[in-house]
């Protein structure tokens, strides 16, 4: 029993944090338009990370990747990574994934018969085949990963096959991110603003807040890091965990918003602060393919057995 | 990151559960824990038989009758127990707390005389923290130990002190000097319970039951070798036992909601089947139980890689704790029209249940030392 990352991995996790602070800050024009820095994302590594070094991949696994999608959470990046990586690339072929690697290539999955960023990908990934990016998109809770309609021209038939419990962890990483980001925002808030002459963070009703974020934050993190030792692993939990680790990270990154607004006053309820962003993805991520109620009902029937219908 | 047994582990966990299977009577599965097993020669016999088989003690030094074993071993133990619903050793304080004390703070002499007696069963322990006013505030203690020669004179009063009334030594925190400044006068000592004008008192819970209790000390003389740590430095050996009592208990805790787990599967498989909110408030508890115990096992690594627990361990009693009371009351919910009844288990637990939020440091505690240790947010007070 080793439940911890390695050197190496704890090293990614700081260059990430370190990269993507510096390119995505928290003053940034949030409204205007967004370079995803894809070029960058490539010669990193980070677009080839658990592929084969003979398609131009890293050779890592998906822990590697899960570190990545909580980092990119905590930066709330604007991109198509979770599309690419972690919906679209185990459907794709060789050659697809070298493209993907190379960072020639963005990719989608349509999930529900909506398409996540559809107007910023080239490709789609929809019932097995590859379509072209067309469509129309609708508004999405969270501008910053707006849902399209796909509208189907010839499909190319796709040798791979879905990997939900992977997409799951991804969320599932990304919103942990999200959280550990609102969290972190919190308590600087609670240290820095004063008021009846004492910094907030002294009054429980605040400090307590932030301590059952912490919980919720922390619970959320060991759910998702054995979610996606499953994945990497390929063990039989992956189904179940995963479904466990969406259904309570994105439910811990909901609240976590919430709580943090509370604790901003104010400041947290204005478009100014980057709070709302926090929030829209952390109700993207809850919502986006099965939503928590969905997820436990699959993890019911996983322990307690199928339901028996009557009449 | 491996969350497979490394094959000792494995090896561990095989011989283990063969002992348990072999050694554990069958109508002695389902632990319901409660006053029950202070009166029943079986729970000390069941003790014995683990110290007797290497069991107790696991992470103990060797020469103090441990196994020198990893903390990893620790955790098996717990989680194949709870598996086989096995009793828990009735040393609780003992094992948890007097005992790592005494090896952090004891004398050699203290070590040699205590330590093998815990973890065999021989000699029970409680601890005299708490008293009438001084609950959170344990600094606020006003137990007088006034020192005369080579003995320390005890008078006071402590309360809600579990095994008291069959405990043969009490780990006491008490006020050796009035006039110092808070935290500097507090001395921390063994106390045989056998002692002349030492009083227990069972205090009757909630559930009907009698597991804690009142100690009454009216002129107990303590011989000064029985100190732990030096005179006036009660608040820090204080500190030790809390880190112990908090830090060691997340697998415990998380075992034995493994156990309520089990048995709320069984009542939901039986009586709501087909019920979707039934079934989505057990599927809520079964992933807040893993995601209790991956975050224990988190804890475990971080503990083992620096010798200091970590952050994350710092939730596990609080959340344990809610879920525990949660849970309990949904295994009653679940019953139906049949909830209404006592039927022996669910109702005990779920009263018992009420409890976990306030013992062993409260969830309003608990939160201030994460907002204040953990988050680094001001000091409250």
């Amino acid at each position: 029993m080793d439940f911890a990352f390695t050197e190496e991995q704890q090293e990614l996790k700081r260059l990430a944090r370190g990269w993507l602070s510096e390119r995505f800050p928290l003053d940034r024009d949030f409204d205007g338009g967004v370079d995803d820095q894809w070029g960058g994302l490539a010669d990193l590594g980070w677009l080839g990370v658990s592929l084969p070094e003979d398609e131009g991949g890293v050779g890592l696994t998906f822990i590697e990747e899960a570190i990545l999608f909580e980092e990119l959470g905590y930066a709330l990046y604007t991109g198509p990574y979770l599309e690419t990586i972690g919906l679209a690339l185990p459907w794709l072929g060789s050659d697809d994934r070298a493209a993907v690697a190379a960072g020639e290539t963005r990719w989608s999955l349509e999930v529900n018969g909506l398409t996540p960023s559809l107007g910023s990908v080239d490709r789609v990934v929809a019932d097995g085949s590859a379509f072209d990016a067309r469509g129309e998109t609708d508004a999405s809770v969270d501008p910053s990963r707006p849902l399209g309609r796909l509208e189907r021209g010839n499909g190319t038939p796709l040798p791979g096959s879905g990997d939900t419990a992977r997409a799951r962890t991804a969320m599932a990483c990304e919103a942990v991110g999200v959280a550990q980001r609102v969290l972190e925002l919190g308590i600087e808030h609670a240290k820095t603003r004063e008021q009846f002459g004492k910094p907030i963070g002294v009054y429980q009703a605040v400090s307590h807040a932030l301590a059952n974020t912490y919980g919720d934050v922390e619970l959320a993190r060991s759910l998702a890091y054995w979610a996606a030792w499953c994945v990497a692993e390929g063990d039989e939990s992956a189904q179940v965990a995963a479904a466990a680790a969406k259904a309570f990270a994105t439910e811990a990154a909901v609240a976590a918003c919430e709580r943090s607004i509370q604790v901003h006053g104010g400041t947290g309820f204005t478009w100014e602060h980057p709070l709302h962003r926090f929030y829209k993805r952390a109700l993207w991520l809850e919502g986006f393919g099965e939503r928590p109620a969905q997820l436990r009902a699959e993890v019911a029937d996983a322990v307690i057995g199928a339901a028996v219908t009557t009449g | 990151m491996d969350l497979r047994d490394t094959p000792e582990e494995a090896a561990f966990r095989a011989e283990l559960r063969a002992w348990l299977d072999a050694n554990l009577p069958e109508d002695r599965r389902g632990y319901r824990g409660g006053e029950q097993r202070f009166g029943d020669a079986f729970y000390r016999d069941w003790s014995r038989a683990l110290y007797d088989a290497g069991y107790a003690g696991l992470t103990w030094p060797k020469e103090y009758g441990g196994a020198g074993a990893p903390y990893s071993f620790q955790a098996i133990f717990l989680e194949e127990s709870a598996r086989a619903q096995a009793p828990s050793h009735v040393g609780v304080i003992g094992l948890g707390m007097a005992g790592p004390t005494i090896m952090a703070h004891g004398t050699e002499e203290q070590k040699q005389r205590h330590l093998s007696k815990i973890l065999s069963a021989e000699e029970i322990w409680c601890q005299g923290f708490s008293e009438p006013d001084a609950g959170s505030d344990l600094a606020a203690v006003r137990t007088r130990m006034e020192r005369k020669g080579d003995v320390f004179v005890v008078n006071g009063q402590k309360v809600w002190s579990s095994f008291a009334h069959i405990a043969d030594f009490c780990i006491l925190v008490g006020l050796s000097d009035p006039d110092a400044p808070r935290y500097k006068g507090l001395t921390y000592m063994i106390v045989d319970m056998h002692a002349p004008g030492v009083e227990v008192r069972p205090l009757r819970q909630i559930t009907g039951e009698a597991e804690f209790n009142e100690i009454f000390f009216t002129d107990v003389e303590v011989p000064a070798a029985n100190l732990l740590g030096e005179e006036g430095q009660g608040w820090m050996v204080a500190m030790t036992t809390l880190l112990h009592e908090r830090g060691t208990l997340g697998f415990a805790l998380s075992a034995q909601l493994e156990v309520h787990l089990g048995r709320l599967l069984e009542v939901a498989r039986e009586r709501v089947n087909g019920d979707a909110l039934a079934r989505d408030k057990v599927a809520r508890e079964w992933i807040d139980l893993q995601a209790l115990r991956y975050t224990n096992y988190r804890a475990l690594t971080t503990y083992e890689r620096t010798g200091i627990p970590g952050p994350e361990g710092s939730v596990a009693k609080l959340r344990w704790s809610e879920q525990n009371q949660r849970l309990t009351k949904l295994g009653r919910e679940l019953l139906g029209d049949d909830g209404i009844l006592d039927d022996g288990w669910w109702h005990h637990q779920q009263l018992r249940s009420r409890g976990n939020t306030i013992e062993a440091g409260t969830s309003e505690v608990l939160r201030n030392i994460i907002a204040e240790r953990v988050l680094d947010l001001p000091r409250s007070r």
